[in-house]
């Protein structure tokens, strides 16, 4: 335990924080004149891969998704495994904001604004690769249904239908839940500002807030119905991802297991990036005030928590295979555990069965290192995973001559890369420009703390 | 400054405590047009300042069964009056297949009702306004816990307002310009 968190450990914001020190502290990050070196560096880097997925834009729209290793009967491989992972990722900041919003959990406080940010960010970015992946992206609207010269409208019965509409729906109100979170936090840096292309442009995007109390009323309000839609939201909009499976026939997607199961799993994988993206946010920044190891500890346990749910749907799979001893399903278990692509199989078992175990201590749930390595392991084995579940039921057809290996190409590699670094560089711009932690609610918690 | 021309007289204290005393002590006295500008929302307020109705959850309804219902219905006269096909003997108005996109779109249209209502409410955005001119009201996103008596209030009167919250020892206190 480090020195700041011996003092009072279970306090949920150090002692002896105040108002005007949380918003110096806080706004003061967003208001620094320079970004330093360390953010150039990083930005550089993620501009680096954001400019790699513009070309393999390019190179998509020129020459189609031949690009992609995709073929028959593989048709279906990394673009899809991308985009499951990065709305996932997505659920966890609303999980995190929405509904420990909702159970009056207030050690989210700190965490929320940061993992919203991610939300926002993570679908923005997942909401590319179905667009991508549709052979001529630039029609992508005629998925919305609007009256056109050709007299035609979208097959409301197909789970790909459904998919625009969650994935539409989803990231305009998360958009929305993150704006609006943002208010009170962007008048407070209108009023810190220092110069005056600052003042106007927070002050612009502020909307003129000033805090009254009937106005608060409102916003509480607000926050209480939006919390409140946006948590069926998500376990609406992943279901409905995992629907794009199961309404297909294919051994191994054909099953009501997988609504919940994606579910869980979206929590797990997005738990985790809130930790990959909380460690270094809560050490380079000096936050430590505020994002304890309370925090992490709490967020380690989500991610155990989760992690174990995803571990019995594994079983749970492997289990009705045996028990429904249907050849095909048996037939898909048995290409699973020992076919072509056994390795995905035992990796994934490795960081989503294996590494989440060492959450039980608590010393490992205190240690910034150990929580950030386990992070990068679960986001690794959750794309593994979605790659497995994909892969493994297409490669084999029900007859022997329908079999074919998949094999990604540099472009498969350089979008993956490239959806990394665009992700990265929005959430950078975000740490540069916007307040990581939500002010008010500090200001709030501190006060709390004071008073108790 | 006259009462007509004056939007109100401000006062302003660091700690909330101070301006829930000056609070009741100006409802003691008879003033109901006070605005309270607080850095983050103080639950005492709600009882202390009553306000009518917010309708936020109100257009939050209305906007959810707009999307929702309103999506059914595209669905419905798109599948089954404009474009019907029969696939594999399926009804054209297959309704289990049709919610996915309408809690979807109930979901979104609610939000955006609630958002607005909150909005419109609130009266945003509104980049100027008479507080602004107070060179303290800049804290009061920050630290500071500001008072507003309204021009409005039948009882207005600066002085008098002056005298009775000097006891308090407000941080800062001055008339507000319409």
């Amino acid at each position: 335990m480090s020195g700041r968190d011996a003092l009072a450990p279970h306090a949920l914001i150090a002692p002896g924080q105040t108002p005007a020190a949380i918003s110096a502290k806080v706004a003061g990050l967003a208001l620094r004149p320079r970004g330093g070196r360390a953010w150039r560096l990083a930005t550089l880097a993620a501009l680096a891969l954001t400019a790699l997925l513009g070309v393999g834009i390019a190179v998509l729209l020129v020459r189609g998704v031949g690009i992609w290793g995709v073929n028959i009967p593989v048709a279906w491989a990394f673009a899809i495994a991308d985009y499951v992972w990065w709305i996932a990722i997505g659920m966890a900041g609303t999980f995190i904001s929405a509904a420990l919003y909702l159970t009056r959990q207030p050690w989210r406080s700190p965490l929320s604004r940061y993992a919203e940010s991610m939300t926002v960010f993570a679908v923005s970015v997942s909401g590319l690769f179905p667009i991508l992946h549709l052979g001529r992206p630039w029609f992508f609207y005629w998925l919305a249904p609007y009256p056109d010269r050709m007299g035609v409208w979208p097959q409301w019965r197909s789970a790909l239908t459904w998919d625009f509409f969650a994935i539409l729906a989803y990231l305009l109100v998360s958009l929305m839940y993150w704006y609006v979170g943002l208010l009170p936090d962007l008048a407070t840096l209108r009023d810190r500002a220092a110069t005056r292309a600052k003042q106007v442009g927070y002050g612009l995007l502020a909307l003129g807030w000033r805090g009254e109390a009937r106005h608060w009323r409102r916003y509480r309000t607000l926050s209480l119905v939006l919390a409140g839609l946006a948590v069926p939201l998500v376990f609406s909009v992943h279901s409905m991802v995992a629907l794009d499976f199961s309404e297909g026939l294919l051994p191994g997607w054909h099953s009501t297991l997988f609504p919940p199961f994606f579910v869980a799993g979206a929590l797990f994988s997005g738990f985790a990036m809130a930790l990959v993206l909380g460690v270094p946010l809560r050490r380079w920044f000096g936050l430590g005030d505020y994002i304890r190891e309370i925090h992490l500890d709490r967020l380690a346990k989500m991610v155990l928590a989760a992690g174990l749910v995803v571990d019995y749907s594994y079983a749970a799979e492997i289990f009705m295979a045996c028990y429904g001893g249907d050849r095909h399903e048996l037939a898909a278990l048995a290409a699973r555990v020992g076919g072509a692509y056994a390795w995905v199989f035992w990796t994934v078992v490795g960081c989503n069965v294996v590494s989440i175990q060492a959450l039980w201590w608590p010393r490992v749930r205190r240690c910034e290192a150990a929580l950030f390595a386990i992070g990068v392991l679960v986001l690794a084995g959750m794309w593994l995973e979605r790659f497995m579940l994909i892969v493994d039921s297409l490669y084999r057809g029900f007859l022997p001559s329908s079999t074919g290996l998949f094999h990604a190409t540099f472009w498969d590699y350089a979008f993956l890369a490239g959806s990394v670094g665009l992700f990265l560089l929005l959430f950078l711009l975000f740490v540069r420009w916007l307040p990581v932690l939500s002010m008010f609610e500090l200001r709030r918690l501190a006060a709390e703390e004071a008073r108790a | 400054m006259k009462r007509r021309d004056a939007y109100g007289y401000l006062a302003a204290w660091c700690a909330p405590g101070a301006l829930l005393d000056a609070l009741r002590r100006l409802r003691t006295a008879g003033y109901r047009r006070i605005d309270a500008y607080t850095p983050y929302p103080l639950d005492e307020l709600d009882v202390l300042l009553p306000a009518r109705a917010d309708h936020v959850r109100g257009w939050a309804l209305i906007g959810g069964l707009l999307g929702g219902l309103g999506m059914l219905a595209l669905e419905y006269y798109s599948a089954a009056i404009d474009y019907p096909i029969r696939v594999g003997g399926r009804p054209y108005a297959s309704w289990p297949a049709f919610l996915p996109p309408a809690l979807e779109m109930m979901f979104l249209f609610a939000a955006l009702g609630a958002v607005l209502a909150m909005l419109v409410g609130n009266r945003l955005p509104r980049l100027h306004h008479p507080v602004f001119d107070a060179a303290c009201f800049g804290r009061a996103s920050q630290d500071l816990f500001v008072l507003v008596v309204r021009g409005r209030d039948p009882h207005y009167d600066a002085e008098r307002l002056a005298a009775l919250l000097a006891p308090l020892q407000p941080a800062h206190a001055q008339e507000l310009a319409r």
